[in-house]
């Protein structure tokens, strides 16, 4: 068994707006073992990428922490506090030293005025103990080993000189670059065709095989965790509904929403197979439901429980837990 | 193909200039280059690319939203003729009754200012097809009933609806006019997959019941393959492969078509990968590769596609393909 890195415990996420207090994230507990791929799935509006960001302290200045929130990253000499994070070093540890992100889409990341090379000798010196001249070698081969032909030229290069994919590729070995214990991927590739996601893909398991770091992978596509990561949360208004593996959540899903979403993917081996859509929309989020989140848009409602009783994590076994009372210990004996 | 095709596409080219008047040689963007397509009526008729393919460009060709370099698109419906090259100005009025477009992004395509009642009802006072305002209003609600909106949400205004709302707003305001013919340009992809599906389903059943022909344009395969009777595969300006949607996927006869269905990613997380991986990027249409445009990334590219451009072939009924050399891979 392998050390845990990261801890995320009872996290809660608010922001103020001008409509009132907005819960981004809902009680949010989850383990990131390293070397291990953890997919966040969920639709937009879920919350993945706002849990993410709180992770390197990145939410905007309107937000709010639960008090008994935690988030713990066990570095190797120390373990950080990452949401009472003050120091200079700590701070440099959570973002960019210990903590690297992708996110979804590179043009809007990369400085539109600086060169590539510049911005990733930069971020090295600031996290590395090399000179100049080292920082840029080491550059130019992270950006022939994420397979970007003629990096030299390359690395003197704009944002804008590059295609999309070529653009995503530069992002990953910047982020690679420092050697990170966790990498955060937001989208990577959901701004990119078909042909290319399978090549970004294919390169960055790879390079997390090779480097044996933890990533945290965001995406709203199920076809892209089902092969890429180990395990999987599912997530919906805030809350993760269901966790387990791979193939537990696509094999034997157990919460109704996690069911709901393979269902209304269209199937290629099956083209005549009807699509059935989650009913209903998603409800705002100024108006959380209450009870189970989701008994807005359950098919497998229970009449005067499910709008009113807040589910609890129902453990299943072998990592598979699930938060639905129709899981729960006592309606399944009662059953 | 049975009877008369709806829309029909000869050699059409849609050519774009770039750059100032300068000396020397004019270029060109070769957004779309001698396509040759036949939409039957009463058909969801697919058209997939990756991002740069021209799909978007033939689709705004088939509107006349764009201008025509050369080549024809013909409508034909019940006797009545365009000629898309040159059509008269109160032609085209007359021709954008029956062919509508269907926006990608429902957030940008609703003007914030509007009510769902004045958005849905635009078309109809700008074509001016109904003649008062009890009529427009019962065309309204009529057309909002079977695009399940609710008749409540008329009087509100865009920014009060999710995503999935929307789509069915805009989509109510393309069908308000009883269009023929509908382009659909990407207009899941902004949706989740919940409701994408739902979305799906609302367009399946309005071409049942109103006989409409769609142009389906997605990037996105798997969609397109439950969504449509037919496909087309576009790549570069060309289409490459088009076919019966069971043709296609059953017995796939070009080598990109192949490469864009082993490259979505499988559901089974134990799936056999027997991904064709494709390598680089898809060229600039400013300067297209000689021969067949896909040889620079085709694995089995050998001499002859550099040079000589691959013939459109039928190698079964209905079912076209563009590669020189199909019958021998086993694809």
């Amino acid at each position: 068994m392998s050390r845990s890195l990261l801890s995320v415990d009872n996290l809660t996420v608010k922001f103020k707006t001008d409509e009132g207090m907005v819960t981004a994230v809902d009680a949010v507990s989850f383990e990131l073992k390293q070397g291990e791929i953890l997919g966040l799935v969920g639709e937009s509006g879920s919350g993945k990428s706002v849990t993410a960001k709180s992770l390197m302290l990145l939410n905007a200045g309107n937000t709010t922490y639960g008090g008994d929130s935690k988030i713990v990253l066990h570095n190797e000499d120390r373990d950080i506090d990452v949401l009472s994070a003050k120091e200079q070093r700590d701070m440099m540890a959570i973002r960019g030293g210990a903590i690297s992100m992708i996110f979804q889409e590179p043009m809007a990341s990369f400085a539109p005025a600086i060169t590539i090379g510049d911005q990733m000798v930069e971020q090295l010196l600031l996290h590395g103990s090399m000179n100049k001249r080292e920082a840029r070698e080491l550059s130019i081969d992270m950006l022939n080993r994420v397979g970007i032909s003629d990096a030299k030229a390359r690395f003197n290069q704009y944002a804008f000189e590059l295609s999309g994919g070529m653009r995503q590729r530069a992002m990953i070995a910047m982020a690679l670059s420092t050697q990170p214990k966790l990498l955060i991927a937001d989208e990577p590739t959901t701004a990119l065709d078909v042909t290319i996601q399978a090549q970004v893909l294919d390169l960055m398991k790879d390079l997390i095989a090779e480097f044996g770091m933890a990533v945290l992978l965001i995406t709203h596509d199920l076809g892209v965790i089902a092969q890429t990561a180990d395990r999987v949360a599912v997530m919906y208004l805030g809350k993760i509904v269901e966790t387990g593996s791979v193939r537990q959540i696509i094999r034997a899903p157990k919460h109704p929403y996690t069911k709901g979403l393979l269902k209304a993917l269209p199937d290629l081996d099956d083209l005549g197979a009807p699509l059935t859509p989650v009913a209903g929309d998603i409800p705002s989020p100024l108006e959380r439901p209450a009870g189970c989140v989701f008994h807005t848009r359950c098919p497998e409602i229970i009449a005067g429980r499910c709008n009113t009783i807040i589910p609890e994590i129902t453990d299943l076994g072998d990592g598979h837990s699930v938060s639905c009372l129709a899981a729960e210990p006592s309606m399944v004996t009662s059953a | 193909m049975t009877g008369e095709p709806l829309i029909s596409v000869h050699d059409l080219s849609v050519h774009f200039p770039i750059g100032g008047a300068g000396f020397g040689q004019k270029r060109f963007v070769h957004a779309v280059d001698r396509v040759s397509i036949d939409i039957a009526p009463g058909t969801f008729f697919g058209l997939v690319g990756e991002s740069g393919s021209g799909k978007t460009t033939l689709g705004r060709a088939l509107l006349k939203a764009v201008p025509l370099t050369s080549g024809h698109v013909q409508y034909t419906e019940n006797g009545i003729d365009f000629d898309l090259r040159d059509i008269s100005k109160a032609d085209l009025k007359e021709y954008r009754k029956r062919c509508q477009l269907i926006f990608q992004d429902p957030y940008a395509a609703l003007s914030p200012r509007m009510t769902v009642r004045d958005i849905i009802a635009e078309p109809l006072e700008v074509m001016k097809i109904t003649s008062s305002r009890e009529e427009t209003d019962e065309r309204v609600r009529e057309i909002a009933a079977m695009c399940r909106i609710n008749i409540e949400h008329l009087r509100r205004f865009p920014h009060a609806f999710s995503g999935g709302q929307r789509q069915r707003i805009s989509i109510a305001r393309a069908l308000v006019c009883k269009p023929r013919f509908l382009v659909a340009d990407e207009c899941v992809a902004a949706l989740d997959v919940s409701i994408q599906a739902d979305i799906l389903n609302l367009l399946n059943s309005l071409q049942k019941d109103l006989g409409l022909t769609f142009l389906f344009i997605s990037h996105d395969l798997s969609v397109v393959a439950h969504t449509c009777d037919h496909v087309a595969v576009m790549y570069l300006g060309q289409i490459v492969e088009s076919a019966p949607t069971k043709k296609l996927f059953a017995n796939t006869r070009h080598p990109y078509t192949k490469t864009l269905l082993s490259a979505i990613p499988h559901l089974d997380p134990d799936a056999e990968k027997t991904a064709i991986k494709l390598e680089g990027e898809i060229p600039s249409p400013i300067n297209p590769p000689p021969g067949c445009k896909f040889h620079t990334r085709c694995p089995y590219a050998r001499d002859r596609c550099k040079v000589e451009s691959p013939e459109w072939r039928e190698f079964d009924e209905d079912h076209f393909a563009a590669c020189h050399f199909s019958e021998e891979l086993s694809l």
